[in-house]
């Protein structure tokens, strides 16, 4: 999964960082993910991973790093 | 008399209305109305009891902007601007021994803070910066080219965005204070607008440095969702709720002046002041609805991080953006009714100065450029 996620904040993320060797803990908007990117990774998220987040998930912390993309698709895919 | 909107209501009638004219005529600070608002200790509005402020909330403030926009719409926006900045203290600085310090001083001293986000490169986009703070020794520089300050040669104080260090990324920023010793400004442009003259805002190029503690804690992606953006949409839209108000009651004397002629038949404008008074009270109940739910989350802790969501943000934004066009579509409506007893500048019902006014709403920081941030919210809101 963290791979997955990897591709995509590689493709979607616009970083200034290496998506596929940055630490997973680390700050992904430090490394450069604007909020009009942040949206495009969500909507890639959820079509990869077949998810819808609810609105109440919809922020900024939600998204900050890799592992906590990865809580928050684990957390859905295991209620689904 | 002693409630602080009551003395703010005074200071309105009293010291803005009789100077408004003057003040838009000559783009000059309305330095009567903020000497009277210091005078009565209302510049430190939000700011904690314990720490020597008045202690009211968002919605006092709001209502307060209102009142003073009635009367002067640049003496509100200015008196808005300076809240803006003076929230952002409270709500993020107090855990550091130095800003608890600083608005205690600020309760005493009532100084004016004026708010230095927009930079050229960037526009109006606040999540963006150029300009870095470099830190070497527990202090710091920062330059930056600002577009527009507001009241900058009248501030006693800076709140500036800036990137976190030389290498942040634009987003990646922090609020920084500056007291009138820590910075030299430079004028680079004029201030001669079609309205909000007062508020006497060209650009400047701003040199400073401090020390470290002056950078407000935590990050300003916080600090922007959890308080500047809240408290600049509610605060600036009840300044225009206050210049459609005042245009309304222009437009409603002119119909009962107009009724008074002729008792027993109905002034043909009397149907456009019922269509504007409707307008007008879906403006009012936008911002009261918007200001009591804010203020109900500011309260508390899940409340905090519920001003973190994209919901909360787009309702923020719509509140903006409906304000915006609903306060120049309503003064110029109010317009029509008076006729050129509106279109003339030296009339009783005289709308020039507000509907200049009112049209600087939709470019402080350009609708489209809301538009464009919303449209991208909702792409994965689901309104559920
Ligand atoms: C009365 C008044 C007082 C102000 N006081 C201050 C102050 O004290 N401190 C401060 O920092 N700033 C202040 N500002 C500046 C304000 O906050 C904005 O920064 C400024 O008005 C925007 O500048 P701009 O219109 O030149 O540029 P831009 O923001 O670049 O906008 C130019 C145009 O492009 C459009 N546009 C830009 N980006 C997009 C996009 N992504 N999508 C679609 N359209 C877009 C906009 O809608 C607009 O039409 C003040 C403004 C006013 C009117």
């Amino acid at each position: 999964m963290t791979e997955r996620i990897r591709n995509i904040l590689k493709e979607h993320g616009r970083l200034s960082k290496d998506a596929a060797t940055l630490p997973e803990d680390a700050d992904l908007y430090q490394a450069g993910m604007t909020s009009h990117a942040s949206v495009n990774v969500m909507l890639a998220i959820e079509g990869t991973f077949n998810i819808e987040f609810p609105d109440s998930m919809l922020k900024r912390s939600v998204f900050e790093s890799i592992a906590a993309i990865r809580a928050a698709v684990e957390q859905l895919t295991a209620g689904g | 008399m002693n409630d602080p909107l009551d003395r703010v209501q005074r200071i309105a009638a009293r010291v803005a209305a009789p100077h408004a004219a003057d003040v838009d005529a000559k783009a000059r600070f309305p330095r009567e109305a903020l000497d009277a608002l210091r005078e009565e200790r209302l510049l430190a509005t939000f700011v904690p009891r314990d720490l020597g402020g008045l202690g009211c909330g968002i919605a006092d403030l709001a209502a307060m902007c209102t009142a003073l926009s009635q009367q002067c719409a640049s003496t509100g926006m200015v008196f808005a601007m300076h809240q803006i900045q003076v929230a952002c203290l409270v709500r993020h600085g107090l855990t550091s021994p130095f800003f608890r310090q600083y608005l205690q001083d600020l309760a005493r001293d009532q100084g004016l803070i004026a708010s230095v986000t927009s930079e050229v490169g960037v526009g109006g986009d606040t999540r963006t910066s150029v300009c870095a703070v470099e830190r070497a020794g527990g202090r710091f520089t920062l330059n930056k080219d600002a577009t527009t300050i507001s009241y900058g040669q009248h501030a006693d104080a800076l709140l500036v965005t800036a990137r976190r260090d030389p290498e942040a990324p634009g987003g990646d920023q922090v609020l920084v204070l500056l007291r009138k010793t820590d910075y030299t400004i430079a004028q680079t442009t004029s201030w001669d607008t079609l309205g909000m003259r007062g508020t006497c805002s060209p650009g400047f190029k701003m040199l400073s440095s401090g020390a470290e503690e002056q950078i407000v804690p935590g990050s300003f992606a916080d600090s922007s969702s959890q308080t500047m953006v809240p408290f600049s949409h509610i605060l600036w839209s009840g300044v225009w709720l206050g210049i459609a108000a005042d245009a309304v009651a222009r437009a409603s004397a002119f119909v009962s002046a107009q009724a008074r002629q002729k008792p027993g038949q109905l002034p043909p404008t009397a149907l456009r002041l019922a269509e504007l008074s409707a307008k007008l009270q879906s403006m009012r109940a936008n911002v009261h609805d918007v200001t009591a739910e804010c203020d109900t989350l500011l309260k508390s802790p899940e409340g905090n991080e519920a001003l973190l969501t994209m919901g909360f943000a787009l309702k923020m934004n719509n509140l903006k953006i409906s304000c915006s066009e609903l306060v120049a579509e309503i003064v110029h409506k109010a317009l029509l009714i008076c006729g050129i007893m509106g279109y003339k500048n030296d009339s009783d019902f005289s709308l020039g100065r507000q509907l200049r006014d009112a049209h600087s709403a939709a470019l402080m920081i350009g609708n489209d450029r809301i538009y464009a941030k919303n449209a991208s919210m909702l792409m994965v809101f689901k309104n559920r």
